[in-house]
């Protein structure tokens, strides 16, 4: 068995949530289950949770690749997202971007030699009004990430 | 129907028609790349923008419906300067490399930049690369061509019913390609490259080997499977280099199965026979045509001298065409050996005896996906008959609902309403169940043969489809036999049981013709038979690969290796090197004037594409000559027409008379529950002709790999035999070893090896009784 009986029922749930026929439509939560449970979405996954839904491998595969918050290679146990979009660039998310490679040593997609902290630049995160903002893990969203802030934030998750 | 008006031009189309179609309807073409007729709507490559008056910016004709009143112009500022914008995108990565490209010529991006695009690019970024994707042996890749128009990924999708190509990534990096690690292993794959409107998925067998403009086109029908899809051909200097769909809607529509496109590779295989040959001494001499059939004529003469007549057996397979099976025909009845035999791979003589008419589709193949419910008895669908079952995958997108009576339940890629899975043995009294239940839905009479069948859960799930699917006045409902229930060895039965099913439920037998002239044959006469059922003298073997083409490989070859002396009329130097006396050049269907009868009882005729490579001749002639050698009657014609016409005189007319399904006299008898282990022998779909066999391109592909034994869960577990392991198989005194594989459709009880591949050559027969062990 590819997943745990727990993260096969949470995607039954959202498979519940559509038609019999329409499984398909659990995709991006199944793949979104599939990948904190695993860390990560490696083909393998992709393929079960594919035939777990009854579609196409490459039906899977299209959307793993297309949203930027599947993760189609290992990645830290902290993955920060630093939004770049316009809104953010213009208050500062470029140079918490820098701030944060220069901090930790590191380029955009790439991981810390001790596996801590991956970096990425991520798309509009519909908060720019919080600009320069930044994610961890996906689901932890960061305000107003001054150069403070983020040495705050690193500290907290060290 | 809606009044508009294009470019000034008004017309009157129907509701739902969308821009585009109405514009071909009246001959004015609006450049498009993503859309296809065949295909749904993306309208995400943006090219066929034109201007609707109103409307505050340009429309995609492809996906722009047509309202009333509506005016549309596809040559106005708007429209052109829109036109030019999009071919100045679509360019901006595409490179400029047409000279070495296999599209060149041909290519709809290329045509297009002409028509509509600027002349030169404004430009002078670094232009993006993509790697190249390995999508099997067929299918050669050059992704940086690519334009993103995903009809290839809607074709796998919607078409060939599983999507195989997809686009991954976003934006600047998306990349069509196959899921990780897989290539695309659909029969009717090479059908994108056809629709590939660049030079980004092109054939590979066919790569650098020529140009668009230096092919001649003729057109020619598929030698192979019933339905006699439509081909072009392609020639340069007297060499077939590729073939491509001709579209016919009634019966290939725009495509053609991988085995229609890619067979011809083994027209100008190093295997072909170009030479008459004759073994001397257990050697091999190649000789000129006159002695070869004069070494022939005196051999069968004094065989039936001294054997008798009824010593020889001619036997051809249903892949021949007219001409040569009706002169093969009377060159046996001449011999007096009677009727020649086109049923190597038939085991129920009683069905050639009951049946009425010659056995064809009952309807035309454009009417099968119309049908409300379909019932498949006996078939590997997908592999049997790529496009009828693409036919299907459509309607029952329309609402046809499937049905099965098969001993494997295979992917069909379509929605199955109802199934029954029945070892082959058992196959008669599972459609025996169906029968009675459907009698007893419509409270019909219970035939009385079928009076004691046990109708399962399933047999009545498939009587109610087909019950419900014929309730309303008008509704037509199909049940079609496939090669498994023609090759089984209670043929006869299943036949008269589909006929009685039929009766019940008004529906229509057809049968899914195996080969390209399987009508053919049975309309001019030759029979079913084994004829190797008894000992013979002298065997004609007209294209039959005996261990190959027939029921029992194992059988058939020691009936011909005790044979006296052995004729074998091929294209092809086969396992009849081994067994012959008499190697015949005769031509493939690219060199020959021939006709097909299709499954539908169309008589398809077609001229030769090539020369005779060498000293290979039409078949037709060869048999002329040595018809005229034995001193019969009636072997002067002049070309295949004239042999046409002696063997069709009242031409489709007479063909039509000859048509029937209907099964006369012919008790069904049920058995009681079958044990032991039998087999399930399919041909398999790159071992069904010669043709295919010599392919090499076909025979790297996935569905061409070796045999594999198939067991149920079940089977498996009670033989104690694991996914992988090596098992020992035996079929009375024939024996091999292969790799088993557990099937979770599968019935239980039965061993899945398939037949006519060289390493199952040596068993018995295709649905015989058989032994497995762990090795």
């Amino acid at each position: 068995m590819m997943l745990t009986p727990e993260s096969l029922a949470q995607i039954d749930r959202e498979v519940a949530k559509y038609p019999a026929d329409q499984k398909r439509s659990a995709v991006m939560s199944a793949l979104r289950i599939a990948q904190v449970e695993k860390g990560w979405l490696s083909s393998d996954t992709i393929k079960f949770v594919a035939e777990y839904l009854g579609i196409a491998p490459m039906a899977a595969h299209e959307v793993a690749t297309f949203y930027n918050m599947y993760d189609r290679a290992p990645v830290g146990k902290y993955k920060i997202t630093v939004c770049t979009n316009l809104p953010c660039a213009l208050s500062g998310g470029v140079d918490a971007g820098e701030y944060l490679q220069k901090k930790l040593g590191i380029h955009f997609n790439e991981t810390t030699a001790d596996g801590k902290f991956t970096l990425k630049e991520g798309e509009c995160m519909g908060a720019c009004g919080y600009a320069p903002v930044l994610l961890v893990n996906n689901h932890t969203m960061c305000n107003h990430m001054t150069p403070d802030a983020i040495d705050r934030k690193l500290a907290e998750l060290n | 129907m809606l009044e508009i008006e294009i470019d000034g031009t008004k017309l009157t189309v129907p509701n739902g028609t969308t821009v585009i179609e109405a514009a071909r309807s009246i001959g004015t073409h609006i450049p498009h790349f993503c859309y296809h007729k065949k295909l749904s709507i993306a309208a995400n490559c943006r090219m066929c923008l034109v201007q609707v008056e109103k409307a505050p910016k340009p429309l995609p004709a492809c996906a722009t419906p047509v309202n009333d009143g509506m005016k549309v112009y596809t040559h106005s500022d708007m429209a052109v300067k829109a036109q030019q914008g999009v071919m100045e995108f679509l360019l901006i990565n595409h490179p400029l490399d047409c000279p070495i490209c296999d599209q060149g010529g041909e290519c709809q991006l290329q045509d297009i930049a002409v028509g509509y695009g600027g002349s030169s690019s404004r430009y002078e970024e670094e232009k993006r690369v993509v790697p190249n994707k390995d999508l099997g042996p067929l299918i050669s890749t050059d992704m940086t061509r690519c334009i993103h128009c995903t009809r290839c990924v809607r074709f796998t999708e919607e078409v060939a019913g599983m999507q195989e190509i997809g686009m991954a990534g976003r934006g600047e990096h998306s990349e069509i390609m196959s899921f990780i690690g897989m290539t695309v292993d659909s029969e009717i794959s090479g059908n994108v490259i056809d629709l590939c409107p660049v030079g980004a998925l092109t054939s590979k067998p066919f790569r650098y080997t020529a140009r668009t403009w230096e092919l001649s086109r003729r057109k020619s029908v598929s030698p192979h499977d019933g339905l006699g899809a439509n081909l072009v051909v392609q020639v340069k200097a007297d060499r077939v280099m590729r073939v491509l769909p001709l579209e016919n809607e009634a019966i290939n529509e725009c495509w053609i199965a991988d085995r229609d496109r890619f067979a011809y590779e083994a027209l100008n295989s190093e295997q072909r026979l170009t030479k008459p040959m004759v073994k001397q001494g257990g050697v091999w001499l190649e000789t000129d045509w006159q002695t070869a059939l004069e070494y022939v004529g005196n051999g069968l003469k004094s065989i039936s001298r001294d054997y008798g007549a009824d010593t020889v057996a001619v036997m051809a397979t249903p892949h021949s065409t007219v001409e040569e099976l009706f002169l093969l025909n009377k060159l046996s009845q001449a011999l007096g050996a009677g009727s020649a035999s086109v049923g190597g791979r038939y085991a129920d003589e009683r069905l050639a005896a009951a049946q009425q008419g010659a056995a064809w589709l009952g309807q035309p193949i454009a009417d099968v996906a119309l049908s409300k419910a379909v019932l498949v008895v006996g078939s590997t669908l997908r592999k049997e008959q790529p496009l009828l079952a693409q036919r299907l995958r459509q309607g029952a997108k329309r609402g046809l609902k499937l049905a099965i009576l098969n001993p494997a339940d295979d992917e069909l890629f379509s929605a199955i309403a109802a199934k029954l899975i029945s070892r082959p043995d058992q196959m008669v009294e599972a459609l025996a169940g169906v029968v009675k239940a459907a009698a007893e839905l419509k409270q019909a009479a219970v035939p009385a043969d079928v009076a004691a069948a046990e109708p399962c859960a399933a047999a009545r799930g498939i009587a109610q489809v087909l019950v419900d699917a014929t309730a309303a006045e008008g509704d037509r409902a199909s049940v079609l036999l496939g090669n498994l229930a023609a090759h089984n060895p209670r043929a006869a039965e299943l036949a008269a049981l589909a006929n009685q099913l039929a009766a019940i439920t008004g529906a229509t037998v057809g049968w899914l013709s195996e080969a390209a002239n399987t009508v053919g044959a049975q309309v001019l006469g030759l029979t079913s038979g084994n004829l190797l059922s008894k000992p013979r003298k002298a065997v004609l073997l007209f294209n039959n690969e005996v261990e190959f083409d027939s029921h029992d490989g194992q059988a058939a070859l020691a009936a011909v290796k005790q044979a006296e002396m052995v004729v074998a009329f091929s294209a092809f130097k086969h396992g009849a090197v081994d067994y012959a006396d008499v190697l015949l050049p005769i031509t493939p269907f690219s060199e020959t004037a021939g006709s097909f009868i299709n499954m539908e009882g169309k008589l398809q005729t077609f001229n030769g594409v090539v020369k005779p490579l060498g000293d290979s001749r039409p078949g037709w002639k060869v048999l002329r000559v040595l018809g005229n050698l034995l001193a019969s009657e009636g072997f002067d014609f002049d070309n295949a027409e004239a042999v046409r016409k002696a063997a069709l005189p009242q031409g489709e007319a007479g063909i039509a008379a000859k048509l029937g399904n209907a099964v006369n006299g012919l008790a069904v008898t049920l058995q009681a529950a079958a044990t032991g282990l039998v087999r399930m022998g399919e041909v398999p779909i790159y071992q069904a002709d010669a043709l295919v066999r010599r392919a090499p391109s076909l025979q790297k592909t996935r569905d061409a790999a070796a045999p594999l034994a198939g067991l149920s869960p079940a089977t498996a577990a009670q033989l104690g035999v694991a996914e992988g392991d090596t098992v020992k198989v035996q079929q009375g005194e024939a024996q091999g070893s292969y790799t088993a594989t557990i099937m979770a459709g599968l019935a239980d009880g039965v061993v899945r090896l398939a037949t006519a591949h060289p390493t199952t050559a040596q068993l018995g027969a295709m649905f015989g009784s058989i032994q497995l062990t762990r090795a």
